[in-house]
């Protein structure tokens, strides 16, 4: 096992920093248009990931600061999807030692209500703000996040593990 | 679990406010940041800065999108080119063929509005821009386009395709800005009927392909596949541009209103360039006198 460093985190804050980018890349990339609705919600997978795993680098305001940054990229409310992330950052916190013990399908159906929460706040934040229709095709993106965990928890994993070298 | 092990991460002591805390403040910036930010205005200035912020990450997105359009125009095959050219040549020559008719109706309606002593329409400044290829909300109808402010693109600006009124600009940043279409739920655009000079508001529905007028009476004079023209009041869009066709009309005798539904001229799905009108100051002007010369005559 590896003894504690100090500097041993180098270069874990670019990492993160990085896959937010991505994340948030992939949060505007042009989809075929039977795909947009179901566009999963990278930056709230990423978000989660980071604060199971990071649980000291990654807080509440690295998500809160993303979901400002994602906002302003799609043109939502500001605040709107800062307010879901710090929603879901919070829980992952709190809760991040028994989550990152369950087994995956455990895990992957916690993701499940976290993105739920997050998305149900987004639903609820154009509600109020009266932006017109609200189909059922809302909720896609919550399946599609929820299926794709697995693989981005694997992935990043991965990625993770290369930079210890170990 | 082996993706999520190790990390040292439980903090031997809490320092700084506890996690429910930091929730509770960041919630409640959001919330106040969402309610100023709904109230159009209050939130320009961290707009801008936020737009410039996350602007990389537009251009970087679109990035593969403009270099497969350049290459497609650099490396066309020549065939294709001779063809294109000459189909454009063609296009050219009926064009200008209608043009000289125009012009001479052109003079002919100046003259007439000099006998009828109003003053003469003034042809308006175009610009053209391209769409950048991001996808944003999808459940606002909006755009970003590749001109900013550097070309005095301004909030409140006309867009439009070849065929037809686009939308408006809401923001812009020095290198590109926001276009909401008239298709979003929160736009509305007053129009007349060509036909007859009949007017009302073209309300979107938040459907890329569909455009409602909630304010005609059942009575209106409004039929399926009229065509609705811009009509200039208001002074954001320019007059006299094709907006949407009359796709159906419904008489419901129990309702105030008819249920009118248009079909948007302009392609709002699938356009790449638009054009942004600068209207000159007289073009406005002329437009305002306009109306009260018309208002005058009825």
């Amino acid at each position: 096992m590896r003894i504690y460093r100090k500097r041993s985190g180098d270069g874990e804050g670019l990492r993160v920093f990085l896959s937010l980018l991505l994340a948030l890349a992939l949060a505007i990339v042009p989809l075929p248009e039977w795909a947009t609705d179901a566009r999963p919600d990278w930056l709230a997978l990423m978000v989660i990931y980071w604060s199971l795993a990071l649980p000291r680098k990654f807080g509440i305001g690295s998500a809160w600061t993303a979901g400002l940054a994602l906002d302003a990229l799609t043109g939502t409310l500001l605040g709107q999807h800062a307010l879901g992330l710090s929603l879901i950052a919070f829980i992952s916190l709190k809760f991040h030692l028994r989550i990152r013990v369950f087994p995956i399908w455990q895990q992957t159906m916690t993701v499940f209500m976290m993105l739920a929460i997050n998305q149900f706040v987004l639903f609820w934040v154009d509600g109020l703000a009266g932006a017109a229709g609200m189909p059922p095709t809302r909720w896609l993106p919550v399946v599609t996040g929820t299926l794709l965990w697995p693989l981005i928890a694997q992935l990043l994993g991965a990625v993770r593990s290369r930079r210890r070298g170990a | 679990m082996t993706t999520l092990r190790d990390s040292r991460s439980k903090p031997l002591f809490q320092r700084g406010p506890t996690l429910g805390m930091r929730l509770f403040l960041l919630a409640v910036l959001s919330i106040s940041l969402m309610i100023l930010d709904h109230r159009q205005g209050h939130l320009d200035r961290i707009r801008d800065v936020l737009s410039y912020a996350v602007y990389p990450v537009r251009a970087i997105v679109d990035l593969p999108f403009s270099i497969s359009t350049w290459v497609g125009r650099n490396f066309k095959e020549r065939s294709a080119l001779i063809e294109q050219n000459e189909r454009l040549h063609q296009e050219q020559l009926e064009n200008s063929a209608r043009l000289q008719r125009l012009a001479a109706l052109e003079s002919e309606n100046k003259r007439l509005r000099e006998l009828m002593q109003s003053s003469a329409r003034v042809e308006n400044r175009v610009l053209v821009a391209e769409i950048m290829a991001v996808d944003l909300d999808p459940y606002r109808q909006k755009i970003i386009i590749n001109k900013g402010e550097r070309d005095e693109v301004f909030a409140g600006q006309a867009l439009l395709d070849a065929s037809g009124i686009v939308g408006q600009v809401t923001r812009t940043d020095p290198l590109s800005a926001e276009a909401l279409l008239i298709s979003d739920a929160s736009h509305a655009l007053p129009v007349e009927v060509n036909r007859n000079g009949l007017r009302s508001i073209a309300v979107g529905t938040g459907d890329i392909s569909s455009l409602s007028l909630p304010f005609l009476p059942n009575n209106a004079d409004i039929r399926e596949g009229d065509l609705l023209v811009s009509s200039g009041l208001g002074g954001t869009f320019p007059r006299g541009y094709p907006v949407a066709t009359v796709k159906t009309v419904g008489r419901d005798l129990g309702e105030p209103f008819a249920r009118v539904m248009a079909e948007p001229s302009a392609a709002l799905g699938s356009i790449r360039e638009v054009l942004l009108v600068f209207q000159s100051a007289a073009a406005q002007a002329d437009n305002a006198a306009e109306q009260t010369d018309e208002a005058d005559r009825r």
